[in-house]
């Protein structure tokens, strides 16, 4: 029969609009407004999945979030949501989902067979079992272990949806929706702050959703939540977010939250609606109303499906009009679960409540009995008897004895197929804690609440369930202060308005008895019952004991030890009874043994919702050259150069990159190349002290540099180590401008930034970045000025336009700066023009260059090129521990200057010293091994390592214009090496990855024979 | 995420700015009057209190200014932030007006 659990006219679903969905394979109806499940439950579906270790049956225990075991695999392909909370998955037509961690079937598994060898899989079980040999590890434990003891699949495909980010501002900050979440905000909005409200379901009410009987001024309570749900929707200063997980708290009141945005309609690929928003909201004022999750009492077999948090099966009935069992047995040590029998046996169902306490210690004994439910005082629930295919058939009940630690007398069967059980109320403290808030145990009520703040960053209230405030009245009262107060702390005039007045019969907690294991006829741990305290991560009670046994007492030994209160569940259910059982066994009292941290986030975050819309091209910014759409169109490969993209090299057709880049390197030095060299770095420095600055930043000297000249400059930190180099212009007495490696150009500006604001701020300089405002055309090879000459009526002779010099004039009748600077040692002109003109005369220049062959090069060929005459890349020739005399740069460094940065330290004993690594060329004794870069230098070439390193190759190629027996083409690097320089002319060894032994000669990294503009 | 008060430009989130070391350690006028020891101490040695320190700051993604702020290492507070050239404020005089009734 469908639906054979669903009551007549209960709830709030939709009547009139039934959906179908498939679990398992199988087809099931349920209605709209049902999550998966309550429709499951209402067709008779308790068991979900398997649990974790040992593989046991496991079903819905919970309504929200705090459900530790009905998680599901939720559709497939790239949609599929792995460990997705069935307890909080809208039914949507067509829903899928399938059972994890189990094979072949949830009702056959064959994992199953861990749970008869459960003595075995006691805590601690893979640390002591799978420690050695170490090479077992990652071929076979590991994925032994995953597969076992996994939980749902990730997708294998791309996530088909979209997501984003939102950020938001507010004065007050409300996290949930319940009845002290709602009095919080219209009393903080009635004083007229912006005000935020964020709630998990799919609307407002909270534990009122589950609930009946209660009326708030005056109105039936549900009728009071909506009248202030429209009236804060009309406020315009409010905004209200329904299906919002506010899930990470951080300094500074800064929240983040997801928004599920298209989750409850199921897969829409073609919708243009996120699946998900993250929100993140900096908030004036925080007011946590998250309410407080029910405890589960620890007795034997307590894991079954069947079993429920007895507050859950009184929110399936009133909220979804579902009551998935005919006989109810309710376990408690409080009054809060006489609702659930109550409201059951109104129903029509039979229902008996075993309590643990003292007839006279029972508040609601009385009202339940004129209810018809069977109450049983003293006693306990000591077995439950079920069957994977048949459910839950009956309990047996014992009473206990005085001290509660024994039972007295023989079994009592109860006939049942439901069970709900109540240890008491744990306040959702979680996002307090993350922000940095204390607890404190409360005894009467055990359980922590916040405690009362001091100064911190994070300005916030908790109030309701998740400060303690279990009623209905208390949790009002507090929700309107919280809210007035936020308000009023963030500077607004508080409204009169009076807080919301309940009438209320509900019990709370009453005289709250703390046994937090039950026994049973056999010492826990000892025999076949199992005491789940923890059920994600299959914790027992026998577990703690071990741990504390072992000496894994402290509360975070333990919750490494036994895995309590970790993956999704994160403490929400159930990490005060593993407290409270290290406790006992330690002797001690539950605050005495502390508290294990809550980390965000509080529920789990899909992958797509982190990374919102920063994905495929909105990964990265990516800054592209005037002349991009040109490379783009000449078939250029790029490379990324910080965020740059940068022309690789330029394949002809049917090319390899070897074959382009040797193409590209030979035509330079043959005739004539071009680069686009726009990515340089540019500064603009002027001001009276601008010279001043350039001789403490670089270590050679600027003061007599003429205007129009140009001048190669190395800049080194304090610690004498080189970090970047370039060429610097003098375009006018106080003017200059600087150029920087592609990579360096923001660390060089922060750089000269951070000494002019900090150490001389009465210096006269500005510096101005200009990289993106010039485009740079970079013409390289003895054909440069032949190319050149049809494009300006600028002199370019020797005498007039010398190497090292700046003219200003017009290059195809644009304003340009031409430098002759060059890196690659040849005739070469550096065409700076505005960036606007990049692309026009770029092409100005492909065509004048036509009749000499011009080729365009990217950077593997300008590196190759440098290369051949040994100029270096700063960061990859250099890497921080390197002076300018390691690099063989004396002749830049001024010995008259008296100071620069840096300089102090070059006469320090560790730099002084011998034995530095120096910069030398290196040519392998077979012309065409091109070494790897990073390749190790030994001293001694033994079978394995280690090996003394005596340096590192730092640049590699082939170079088709080296000179090698009076032909061309060979493989050259450069190296760092021990006392490089004096062991000039030596044949050096290499022990290279692959395990093969190279031998190379030491030289001056200069590779080319004839000499060029340098 | 922090909030840091930028003293150009008033309350930024802490994603603009990026922490540049402890602050108030000046350059020595004459590096080549210090022995190896003391040279080392100014480029490498470096406090690390637990509570309050001072640190230097750069609005990096706003007025690409550099300032001083005094932040709690246990707390992530930032208790003040001052301009590049003032003292470092005395924060002991007001903690102990907080405390006095």
């Amino acid at each position: 029969m469908s639906q054979r659990y669903r009551l007549a006219g209960a709830g709030r679903v939709d009547r009139s609009s039934p959906l179908s969905f498939e679990f398992n394979g199988k087809q099931y109806q349920g209605y709209r407004g049902d999550t998966l499940s309550s429709a499951l439950l209402a067709n008779g579906v308790h068991l979900i999945g398997r649990s974790f270790k040992y593989h046991r049956p496991r079903g819905i225990m919970a309504s929200g979030w705090e459900d530790p075991n009905a998680q599901v695999q939720l559709e497939s392909g790239g949609h599929t949501l792995p460990n997705t909370q069935a307890t909080v998955t809208e039914l949507y037509p067509h829903l899928r989902a399938t059972s994890q961690n189990c094979w072949p079937s949830v009702e056959h598994d064959v994992g199953a067979v861990n749970s008869a060898l459960s003595r075995f899989f006691v805590a601690g079980f893979y640390y002591k079992t799978f420690k050695w040999p170490r090479k077992a590890w990652e071929p076979l434990y590991e994925r032994v272990i995953r597969r076992a003891a996994g939980m749902g699949k990730a997708p294998a495909e791309e996530d088909p949806d979209r997501y984003e980010h939102q950020y938001a501002h507010c004065e007050v900050l409300v996290v949930g929706g319940g009845v002290a979440g709602l009095a919080a905000a219209r009393a903080a909005a009635d004083s007229g702050v912006r005000v935020m409200l964020l709630d998990e379901q799919n609307e407002y009410g909270g534990a009122l959703l589950g609930s009946s009987g209660e009326s708030i001024d005056g109105m039936d309570a549900l009728d009071w939540v909506a009248s202030t749900v429209a009236a804060l929707r009309e406020n315009p200063k409010v905004t209200l977010l329904t299906r919002t997980q506010a899930s990470g708290y951080y300094d500074y009141n800064y929240l983040v939250a997801t928004e599920r945005v298209t989750d409850h309609v199921g897969p829409q690929p073609t919708a243009d609606q996120p699946r998900q928003r993250l929100w993140k909201i900096r908030a004036q004022q925080v007011v946590l109303a998250c309410g407080a999750i029910e405890r589960p009492q620890v007795f034997a077999d307590n894991d079954r499906p069947g079993i429920l948090l007895a507050s859950a099966i009184r929110h399936y009935q009133h909220r979804y009009g579902v009551l998935p069992g005919k006989a109810l047995v309710v376990l408690t040590n409080n009054d809060s679960a006489y609702h659930t029998a109550i409201d059951a046996a109104a129903a029509g169902v039979h229902a008996t409540v075993v309590d643990v306490r003292p007839a006279e210690d029972i508040g609601a004994a009385d009202r339940a009995r004129k209810a018809g439910v069977v109450v049983l005082e003293n006693s306990a629930i000591t077995g439950v008897d079920y069957r994977v295919k048949r459910g839950i058939r009956s309990v047996a009940v014992h009473r206990l004895s005085p001290d509660g630690e024994s039972l007295v007398g023989g079994a009592m069967h109860i006939d049942c197929d439901l069970i709900g059980t109540s240890g008491g109320w744990s306040p959702t403290v979680h996002l307090h804690t993350q922000a940095r808030g204390k607890l404190h145990w409360l005894d009467e009520h055990l359980c922590y609440v916040p405690a009362q703040l001091g100064g911190n960053s994070n300005p916030r209230r908790s109030a309701g369930g998740c400060n303690g405030a279990l009623g209905l009245a208390e949790a009002l009262a507090q929700g309107h202060a919280a809210g007035s107060d936020a308000a009023r702390d963030c500077g607004a005039t508080t409204a009169s308005v009076s807080a919301p007045a309940a009438q209320s019969n509900d019990f709370t907690l009453g005289k709250i008895r703390p046994l937090w294991v039950l026994p049973c006829e056999h010492p826990v741990g000892m025999g076949k019952k199992k005491h789940f305290h923890e059920y994600q991560n299959d914790a027992t009670v026998a577990d703690v004991q071990l741990a504390h046994r072992e000496g894994f007492s402290s509360i975070e030994h333990l919750k490494r030890y036994t895995n309590t209160g970790r993956g999704t569940d994160q403490g929400k259910l159930t990490n005060v009874n593993g407290i409270a059982l290290m406790a006992q066994a330690r002797r001690q009292n539950v605050p005495d043994v502390g508290f294990t941290t809550f980390r965000p986030p509080y529920t789990p975050l899909a992958f797509g919702a982190v990374i919102g819309q920063n994905t495929h091209d909105t990964f990265i910014p990516a800054r592209p050259t005037a002349m991009h759409p040109w490379h783009v169109e000449h078939g250029a490969v790029f490379e990324d150069v910080g965020d740059w993209k940068r022309p690789w090299y330029f394949p002809h057709s049917g090319e390899s990159m070897h074959d382009a880049v040797q193409r590209e390197c030979k035509a330079v030095r043959a005739s004539v190349g071009v680069l686009d060299a726009s990515t340089l770095g540019k500064i603009d420095i002027s001001g009276p002290d601008a010279v001043r600055l350039l001789e403490m930043v670089y270590t050679n000297a600027w003061q007599k540099l003429a205007i129009g000249q140009c001048r190669y400059g190395v800049m080194c930190n304090e610690h004498g180590m080189v970090f970047d180099d370039g060429v610097t212009t003098r375009l006018g007495e106080q003017h200059f401008h600087m150029t920087t490696t592609s990579g360096g150009a923001a660390r060089v500006l922060e750089w000269l930034e951070e000494w002019l604001q900090t150490e001389w701020p009465d210096w006269q300089v500005f510096c101005t970045s200009v990289t993106e405002q010039w485009a740079v055309v970079s013409l390289n090879g003895p054909r440069a000025r032949d190319v050149l000459a049809k494009l300006t009526d600028i002199d370019l002779d020797e005498e007039s336009f010398g190497f090292m010099r700046m003219r200003e004039g017009q290059v195809a009748g644009v304003e340009a700066r031409i430098f002759r600077i060059s890196f690659t040692g040849d005739l070469a002109y550096e065409i700076n023009v505005p960036a606007r003109y990049g692309r026009y005369v770029w092409e100005q220049v492909m065509e004048a260059g036509a009749e000499f062959d011009i080729t365009p090069y990217g950077t593997e060929a300008m590196h190759v090129l440098r290369a051949e005459r040994g100029f270096i890349i700063t960061g990859q020739d250099t890497d921080g521990t390197v002076t300018p005399m390691d690099l063989d740069m004396d002749w830049i460094v001024s010995k008259k200057k008296p100071d620069c940065l840096g300089k102090r330290s070059w006469t320090r004993s560790d730099t002084a010293r011998e034995g530095r690594k120096q910069l030398v060329g290196l040519l392998t004794q077979d012309p065409e091994e091109v070494l790897p870069e990073g390749a190790h230098i030994v001293s001694k070439v033994l079978p394995k390592p280690p090996m003394e390193m005596l340096g590192h190759v730092t640049s590699s190629y082939y170079s088709p214009n080296a000179v090698h027996n009076g032909s061309t083409g060979r493989s050259i690097a450069m190296a760092l090496l021990k006392d490089g320089f004096a062991r000039l002319g030596d044949t050096v060894d290499l022990a290279l990855i692959d395990g093969r032994h190279v031998r190379a000669k030491v030289v001056k990294p200069n590779f080319l024979e004839e000499a060029g503009d340098a | 995420m922090l909030m840091i008060d930028c003293p150009w430009c008033g309350r930024r989130d802490q994603s603009e700015f990026s922490c540049k070391g402890e602050a108030h350690i000046a350059r020595p006028v004459d590096p080549f009057a210090l022995s190896d020891k003391e040279w080392g101490d100014y480029i490498y040695t470096r406090s690390n209190p637990k509570g309050e320190h001072a640190e230097r700051w750069l609005h990096s993604q706003g007025c690409r200014r550099w300032f001083n702020a005094l932040r709690n290492t246990v707390s992530d507070e930032f208790i003040v932030t001052y301009k590049p050239g003032e003292a470092r404020p005395d924060t002991s005089a007001a903690a102990s007006a907080e405390v006095s009734p």
